[in-house]
């Protein structure tokens, strides 16, 4: 692990959340932790060159923007894993896709403008790849989103 | 409906601000309005509740939290509002869901747990199941990241 200091450290727990919108918003980070614009934008440029911070940025509710969201879930066995998680990426509404140790070994979020588009994909990913069943799982209700991590 | 700037002003911000001084001055330079006007109609965004979050995404492997697991539970569906907002208060889970359960699969919460290490999670997943009265789960662990990125919904 990269070593982050406890200034880094008070940064990473401030700006997961909440980053003002403001002209200057460095600048009102380091105002809030008594720090520097500059040694905001400077410690926040090496979070991100050694790979902390993935992304500084906004993270949207689907469905306000018009789009429908779900969880997909698929058997794939060994030979035919890398041909599907090849062709699954290749979707640019597949937005996140994990191998899990499980018998449903491969999870894949995929986001498209309706729930019929995201079954044709499904079908068509079956398709071409010869795993059937890929399970379509959409959430019915959300308790908890929070991509926060106190460090 | 969105208006023309919105969707644009949503495609710069589905990708990565710059680290520099005015950040929203040079991403409305990119789409050609004013950084005043691009910040009051993010502010309108924001305050309509069309942005869930804003701000840094880790990549939590490098930030220690070095385990990762879908823990998947089967609950009486009566019982569901209950257990999943009970859930919801634990810090250790991130993510918390109710989605339909298929014959195959019969699960119907599905909450993400971070921790420091696998066996964490489980002692973590234990606590929770205790404490909701919820003993049919399975814990899924991330063995490997194939895809990472942010929806381009405008482009």
């Amino acid at each position: 692990m990269t070593y982050i200091d406890d200034i880094d450290k008070k940064i990473i727990n401030r700006i997961q959340n909440s980053f003002p919108i403001d002209s200057r918003p460095y600048k009102i980070i380091g105002l809030e932790l008594n720090l520097s614009e500059k040694q905001i934008i400077s410690r926040i440029k090496n979070l991100k060159k050694n790979g902390i911070i993935r992304r500084i940025g906004a993270n949207f509710v689907p469905k306000k923007l018009g789009f429908y969201s779900t969880l997909c879930a698929a058997k794939v066995s060994n030979e035919k894993i890398d041909k599907f998680v090849k062709i699954v990426n290749s979707y640019s509404g597949v937005t996140h896709n994990y191998m899990r140790e499980h018998k449903y070994n491969i999870w894949f979020t995929f986001i498209a403008s309706s729930p019929d588009e995201i079954k044709k994909n499904l079908k068509e990913i079956s398709e071409k790849t010869g795993v059937a069943n890929i399970l379509n799982l959409p959430a019915t209700d959300i308790f908890k989103i929070s991509a926060q991590f106190k460090v | 409906m969105l208006t023309k700037f919105e969707k644009k002003i949503i495609s710069t911000l589905q990708g990565d601000i710059p680290v520099t001084e005015r950040p929203f001055l040079k991403l409305a330079e990119t789409i050609g309005i004013s950084e005043k006007k691009f910040l009051e109609i993010l502010k309108n965004l924001n305050e309509q509740g069309i942005i869930r979050r804003f701000g840094a995404t880790l990549k939590h492997q490098k930030s220690g939290y070095k385990a990762n697991a879908m823990v998947a539970w089967k609950v009486d569906e009566k019982r569901v509002p209950e257990v999943g907002e009970k859930m919801a208060l634990f810090d250790e889970i991130t993510h918390c869901y109710r989605r339909n359960p298929k014959k195959e699969w019969q699960y119907n919460i599905y909450t993400m747990v971070h921790a420091f290490d696998e066996k964490s999670c489980y002692t973590i997943v234990e606590k929770i199941s205790r404490a909701v009265g919820v003993n049919e789960y399975s814990l899924l662990f991330s063995r490997k990241e194939l895809k990472k990125i942010s929806m381009a919904y405008f482009n």
